[in-house]
C-alpha cells in the first residue's frame, strides 16, 4: 500500500515565547514491510534541525527556535510504501535482545489488576504466546472503551485500565504492561494508522505495541483497532512506552497561554496489486 | 559478630604505631579542654552553615552533622594498600560501563547474567554506544570502605553516581588546624587541601574535543532545597566554577550555555550532582525542572562532557555489586586487591535458602535502597521484624541481597563518658581523568556515635571524622 | 557572572532595604497614632500605612478593618502578605543562601543572623514597647546588613547589582513615603499648615531620619515644599530620588565599563536623572506632587523591568 502521511503540530501562543526547544521522533525508517519513499520535516520558525539516532535506532531531530514566537508549526510530510508481513517485524533496526523490553516504566508499570488480567488470561490460553497475546488484544478491544477524554499523555497503565477508557496510547501501555507481567516482552511503537473507512483526516498519531514470540520475533498488536499489525500501519518510531517514542517533546522558554493543535491526514495515494 | 578491631588499641590491646602519639595526646589534654574545642567546632560549623538535610523529615530543612574532634589515623602504608586497591577497582569499573553500553563482551562471555544489566532501571538504554570523552564514565567515585582487622579491608559500596561528602573531609580538617595546631605539629599529616586542584584538573581533562583550551566548567546543583547544597555551593566556590542550576543552562543547537549578566556561554564540562532522572526533560522525566531540556542531545552529540557520565548507576547497583571480583579479573585480568563482602544473592535459589536459614546472623538489603534504609540487621532485629523480611524475601527475591554482620573497626571517639571505641568507615574519593587517576590522602570517615550501633549514616545518627594519612 | 547569581543578589539587597521601609512606615504610622486627635477616628494613620506599603488590595481580601492590630500583623508577620516584615528576611536569605559564595562571611552573618532572630519575635510582640523595640531592631539589621556588604564586599559585578537592588527599591520607598500625606486625611477642623498638618509632615522626616538633615539645610520651620525638595532633588540627601538616582547611574555605568557594553538600563536610568536634575519645586507642585509621584514609581518600575530584562534573566 502506499500511504502519504501529512502530519502538522501547530502552537500558539496568547504571550509569545522567548524560546522553544524540542525533540521529534516523526521521521520513519526502512524495514522488511515498509519503504520511505519519501519524508520530509519542517519548522515555521528560523532554525536548525540536528538529525541523530537515538537509543533504539529511531531517527531523531532537535531543534531550537528564538523568540519572540506567537506560533510554531511542525509540518511532516510524505509517503511510504507498505506491505503487509503478517505483523511480524522483521529487517528493523535493534540494538537491544529483547529481554530488555521486560523493563518497566513509570507509564508502563502493572498494577495488581493489569497482572490479574494477563494472568487470568493465560490461564485461558495456556503458555502459548501468540494465543496468549492474541487473547489480550481481543479482550483489551472489547473492554477498553475508546475515549479521548479521560486520559492524557501522562496517564499510566494502570490509571487506564481502571477507567476502562482511552486512546490508542492508553490501551498500547496497557498491552505492554500485561505482556511485560507474564515474561513477554513488549515495547510501544507510534506511527499512523490508514483507516479502510473512507476517513482520512485524524487529530493524532496512532500508537500500538510489540511483542516478542521466539518462534516469530516481534509481532505487532493494534489493541485500539483490535487487529494486528497490517500494510496499513506507518511505523515511526519504537520505545519502552510512550516518551521513548513520542513524537514530540519540548520545553518553552517564556511566553504562556499555549495552545496545541494537531493534524494528521493519512491517505492512500495509489494501489498497487502485490503478488 | 566477629571480634571488633580497635584501630588504636589493636588485637591485643597494645597501642598501634599510628596512634602512639595520638594516644599519648588523649591522655594528657584535660576533658574539660576537650571538650571546650569540642563545642567550639560545633559553633564554628553552625556559623558557616554546614548542614544537611534529612529527607522525609518535616521542618528540618537544615541540620548540622555531628563532628568528632579525635582524628581517625592510617599509617602510609596501610593508605598506600587502599589506594592500589581503588586505583584497580575504579579502572575496572570505567571498563566495565563501557563494555556494558558498548560491545557487551561481559555479557556475552557470561560472566554477568544479561537479565541483571538489561532489565536494571539503572541501565540507560539511552547511553548505548555513546562515546564519552576518552572512555571514562565515572570521573568521581566514592568508594565505602570497612576494615575489620590489621589487614582487612573491604569494600561496602561503590558509589558510581554522584557521591557527596567530600566538603566534609575538607571541612573537617580545616577545623582540626584551627583547633588543634599542637597535634598537627606532632604529626606528620598528609594534605588533602589540594582536592578541589585535582578535581578540577580532572575535569577540565576529559573536556570535549570541540571545547577551548581553557574548557569551562560549571557544577549543576538540584538547588537549594538539596539536602547536599552546602557540599555544592562549597565546592564551587573552592573550584572557582559557577554553581549553575538546571535554569540557568540552555541548549541550542546542541551546544549548552549558561545564561550570564553577559549573554551567553558556551559550557563544556557539567559536574553534575543531578540524578540521571532530572538531567533533561526531554530524554528523561517529562516532569523534572531541574535540568536542562535538550542537555543530553548536547551530550550525545559530544559536545559537553557529564561528569559522572550518565547511567553509572550499573555499576555501583548492589546487585551488581557481587560481581565487582569477577569485573576485576575480567578486564584487568588481576586478582581484586580489595575484597567485597561475602555477599549472597538473593536472586539465585540456593543462596535465597541459605539466607532464608540464617535472617538472624545476617544483614539483608533492598538492591536499590541507600542511606541504610530499607535494610534488616538479623543480630538486632527481633522475631517481628525477620518475620516481615522473610515475607519480603520471599516475594520478590531479586530485590535483596545478604552478607554477614561484619564487625565494623572501631576509633576512639569523644562521646558523653569521655573517650570510647565507636565504629567507622571510610569513604575516600578517587578522581579520573584522562592523564591520571588521582586519590587524595584520606576521606570522609563516618563515625555511628551510639555505642554498638553499625550504622554511620549520616540521616541515622552518624558523625564524621578528620582522616588522618600519615607520611611516613 | 551568572544572570540568576545577579538576580539574586540584587533581590536580597531589596528585600533587606524593604524590611527596614515597613519598620519605617510603622513607625511613623505609631507616632501619628499616638496623637490625642487619632483617638477620635477621624483620622486614618493605619490605612494610610498599608496604602503607602502599596499592598491596600492584598490587605482588603484579608481583613475587613485596617487598625494597629490587623496592620501590624499584615505587616510584620504575616506569612500570607509576600512582603510582609518576616516575608521580606524570608526571601532575602533564600536568595543569600543560593548566592552563598557571592557573598562575603559577614555579609552571610548578617542575614543569617537576623533570619534566626526573627524567629524570636514568633508571632508579634505582646506589647506596644515591645513592638516598637522591633522596629528598631529591623532598621537595625538592615544597617548592618549594608554596612557589611559596603564594607567588604569586592567592588566588582556582584557590588554593583546588589547596589542596583538597594537604590531601586529606595528610590521607590522614598517616592511611596512622600505620598503618605496624600492618603493622610486632615479632619476638617484642621487647617493646612496648622499644627497636624505640621506634626504629620515633621513625622514623615522623621521616619527617613531627615528631620535634623532638613534644619541643617533650610534653617527654616518644615514646609511641604521643602519637605519634597529636601526627599525628591537634593543630591546631598542619602535617600533623595535625586541621590538614588545617582548611584544607580554611577553602578551601571560601572557595569556596562566592566562589560564593554550599554544598553536600555543605562540609557533609562540617565533620563530619569537628568528629568530629575532639570525639575523645579515648583513644577512639581504645580503638576501635582502626587501625580508626580505616581509617574515616577511608574518609570522606576519600567527601569527594574529594564536592568531584569538586560542582566537577571
Amino acid at each position: 500500500m502506499r500511504i502519504r502521511v501529512v502530519h502538522r503540530t501547530s502552537y500558539r501562543y496568547d504571550t509569545p515565547a522567548t524560546g522553544v526547544i524540542q525533540m521529534l521522533r516523526l521521521t520513519p525508517r526502512n524495514h522488511d514491510g515498509q519503504y520511505v519513499i519519501n519524508w520530509r520535516i519542517d519548522v515555521s520558525a528560523d532554525c536548525r534541525l540536528n538529525q541523530h539516532e537515538d537509543a533504539f535506532g529511531n531517527l531523531c531531530h532537535s531543534f531550537t527556535a528564538e523568540g519572540p514566537l506567537s506560533e510554531l508549526v511542525v509540518s511532516v510530510e510524505g509517503e511510504v510504501e507498505t506491505r503487509n508481513t503478517n505483523a511480524v517485524m522483521t529487517g528493523a533496526i535493534e540494538r537491544f535482545p529483547p529481554s530488555l523490553f521486560l523493563r518497566e516504566t513509570p507509564l508502563t508499570t502493572a498494577d495488581d489488576a493489569i497482572r490479574d488480567f494477563a494472568a487470568a488470561t493465560r490461564a485461558e490460553t495456556g503458555d502459548d504466546g501468540l494465543k496468549l497475546l492474541h487473547e489480550m488484544l481481543a479482550r483489551l478491544h472489547a473492554d477498553i472503551t475508546f475515549d479521548p477524554d479521560p486520559t492524557h499523555t501522562a496517564t499510566t497503565a494502570s490509571e487506564a485500565f481502571v477507567l476502562k477508557r482511552g486512546v490508542c496510547q492508553d490501551l498500547s501501555h496497557i498491552f505492554v504492561a500485561a505482556a511485560r507481567s507474564v515474561g513477554i516482552p513488549a515495547r510501544y511503537i507510534s506511527g499512523h494508522f490508514h483507516r479502510d473507512d473512507g476517513v482520512t483526516d485524524q487529530d493524532a498519531g496512532h500508537a500500538w505495541a510489540e511483542a516478542f514470540v521466539p518462534s516469530l520475533g516481534w509481532v505487532g498488536f493494534d489493541a485500539t483497532n483490535g487487529i494486528c499489525a497490517t500494510d496499513a500501519h506507518v511505523r515511526i518510531a519504537v520505545g519502552l512506552d510512550y516518551l521513548g517514542a513520542a513524537p514530540v517533546r519540548g520545553t518553552r522558554y517564556g511566553g504562556s497561554g499555549e495552545t496545541l493543535s494537531v493534524n494528521v491526514l493519512v491517505n492512500q495515494t495509489q494501489h498497487q496489486s502485490q503478488s | 559478630m566477629a571480634d571488633v578491631f580497635d584501630e588504636m588499641t589493636g588485637a591485643d590491646g597494645s597501642i598501634r604505631p599510628p596512634y602512639g602519639e595520638l594516644s599519648r595526646w588523649l591522655s594528657e589534654i584535660p576533658p574539660e579542654v576537650l571538650d571546650h574545642r569540642r563545642r567550639e567546632a560545633e559553633l564554628i560549623f553552625q556559623r558557616i552553615g554546614i548542614t544537611f538535610a534529612v529527607y522525609g523529615e518535616t521542618d528540618s530543612q537544615e541540620r548540622l552533622i555531628p563532628f568528632d574532634v579525635v582524628p581517625r589515623i592510617l599509617a602510609a602504608a596501610e593508605w598506600g594498600f587502599v589506594c592500589r586497591g581503588l586505583e584497580q577497582r575504579v579502572k575496572a569499573i570505567n571498563a566495565y560501563i563501557g563494555d556494558v553500553y558498548g560491545r557487551r563482551e561481559i555479557l556475552k562471555a557470561g560472566v554477568i547474567p544479561e537479565d541483571l544489566v538489561f532489565q536494571n532501571p539503572v541501565f540507560r538504554p539511552e547511553m548505548n554506544g555513546q562515546k564519552v570523552p576518552h572512555d571514562i564514565y565515572v570521573h568521581i567515585a566514592g568508594i565505602d570502605i570497612i576494615r575489620v582487622d590489621a589487614s582487612t579491608f573491604y569494600v561496602l559500596e561503590d558509589n558510581a553516581r554522584t557521591p557527596s561528602g567530600v566538603s566534609y573531609m575538607l571541612e573537617n580538617r580545616e577545623i582540626m588546624l584551627r583547633l588543634f595546631p599542637e597535634l598537627f605539629s606532632r604529626h606528620r599529616v598528609a594534605p588533602v587541601e589540594n582536592y578541589p586542584n585535582e578535581l578540577l584538573a580532572t575535569l577540565k581533562s576529559v573536556a570535549p574535543a570541540t571545547a577551548s583550551s581553557d574548557p569551562t566548567v560549571v557544577l549543576l546543583t538540584p538547588g537549594i532545597y538539596n539536602s547536599a547544597y552546602y557540599e555544592h555551593s562549597f565546592l564551587a566556590d573552592k573550584l572557582g566554577v559557577e554553581l549553575v542550576e538546571g535554569r540557568d543552562l540552555f541548549v541550542k543547537d546542541e551546544t549548552v550555555y549558561m545564561r550570564t549578566t553577559q549573554g551567553p556561554q558556551r559550557v563544556d564540562v557539567i559536574y553534575r550532582r543531578v540524578d540521571d532522572d532530572f538531567l533533561d526533560p526531554l530524554a528523561f522525566r517529562p516532569d523534572s525542572a531541574l535540568g536542562a531540556p535538550g542537555v543530553m542531545s548536547a551530550y550525545q552529540a559530544g559536545n559537553v562532557t557529564l561528569a559522572n557520565a550518565v547511567g553509572t548507576g550499573i555499576a555501583d547497583d548492589k546487585a551488581v555489586y557481587s560481581y565487582m571480583p569477577a569485573i576485576v579479573k575480567f578486564y584487568l585480568g588481576e586478582e581484586p586487591l580489595l575484597n567485597n563482602v561475602p555477599t549472597w544473592r538473593c536472586r539465585e535459589e540456593d543462596h535465597l535458602a541459605y539466607v532464608l536459614d540464617r535472617l538472624e546472623e545476617l544483614v539483608v538489603k533492598e538492591v536499590h535502597g541507600s542511606g541504610g534504609y530499607g535494610m534488616l540487621i538479623g543480630p538486632r532485629a527481633d522475631k517481628a521484624q525477620i518475620e516481615a523480611f522473610r515475607t519480603k524475601l520471599k516475594s520478590s527475591p531479586k530485590n535483596f541481597i545478604a552478607q554477614p554482620t561484619l564487625a565494623l573497626s572501631t576509633v576512639p571517639t569523644c562521646v558523653e563518658e569521655g573517650i570510647a571505641p565507636r565504629h567507622v568507615d571510610l569513604r575516600p574519593f578517587v578522581l579520573v581523568g584522562r592523564d591520571c587517576v588521582r586519590i587524595v590522602p584520606g576521606g570522609l570517615t563516618r563515625v555511628a556515635l551510639k555505642k554498638g550501633s553499625l550504622v554511620v549514616n549520616s540521616s541515622q545518627g552518624g558523625g564524621t571524622k578528620d582522616t588522618w594519612v600519615l607520611d611516613t | 557572572m551568572l544572570s540568576r547569581t545577579a538576580d539574586n543578589l540584587y533581590w536580597l539587597a531589596r528585600y533587606v532595604e524593604r524590611a527596614e521601609y515597613l519598620a519605617r512606615i510603622l513607625e511613623v504610622t505609631q507616632r501619628l497614632a499616638t496623637l490625642p486627635i487619632a483617638y477620635g477616628g477621624e483620622t486614618n494613620e493605619w490605612e494610610s500605612a498599608v496604602a503607602t506599603a502599596g499592598c491596600t488590595g492584598a490587605f482588603s481580601t484579608q481583613y475587613s478593618e485596617a487598625n494597629e492590630e490587623t496592620v501590624t500583623e499584615f505587616l510584620c508577620f504575616s506569612t500570607a502578605n509576600p512582603s510582609s516584615i518576616r516575608n521580606c528576611f524570608e526571601l532575602a536569605r533564600t536568595n543569600a543562601r543560593a548566592v552563598r559564595t557571592a557573598l562575603t562571611m559577614e555579609m552571610w552573618d548578617a542575614i543569617n543572623g537576623t533570619w534566626l532572630q526573627l524567629k524570636r519575635f514568633g508571632n508579634g510582640p505582646t506589647s506596644r514597647e515591645e513592638f516598637m523595640r522591633f522596629l528598631r531592631w529591623v532598621q537595625e539589621a538592615s544597617l548592618r546588613f549594608d554596612g557589611r556588604a559596603y564594607r567588604t564586599m569586592l567592588r566588582n559585578d556582584a557590588y554593583w547589582f546588589s547596589r542596583l537592588g538597594l537604590y531601586q527599591e529606595r528610590a521607590d520607598n522614598t517616592a511611596r513615603i512622600l505620598d503618605v500625606k496624600f492618603h493622610l486625611l486632615l479632619p476638617t477642623n484642621e487647617r493646612i499648615g496648622g499644627p497636624l498638618d505640621y506634626f504629620q509632615w515633621a513625622a514623615i522626616l522623621r521616619s527617613v531620619s531627615a528631620l535634623t538633615a532638613y534644619h541643617w539645610v533650610y534653617k527654616e520651620s518644615v514646609k511641604p515644599w521643602l519637605i519634597a525638595d529636601l526627599l525628591i532633588l537634593k543630591d546631598e540627601m542619602p535617600r533623595s530620588l535625586a541621590s538614588c538616582y545617582g548611584n544607580l547611574v554611577q553602578n551601571l555605568d560601572y557595569i556596562a565599563q566592566a562589560y564593554g557594553r550599554q544598553g536600555p538600563a543605562q540609557r533609562q536610568a540617565r533620563a530619569i536623572r537628568t528629568r530629575l536634575q532639570n525639575r523645579r519645586m515648583e513644577e512639581i507642585f504645580q503638576q501635582g506632587l502626587h501625580e508626580f509621584i505616581g509617574e515616577f514609581i511608574s518609570s522606576n518600575n519600567r527601569l527594574d523591568s529594564a536592568i531584569t530584562e538586560q542582566y537577571l534573566m
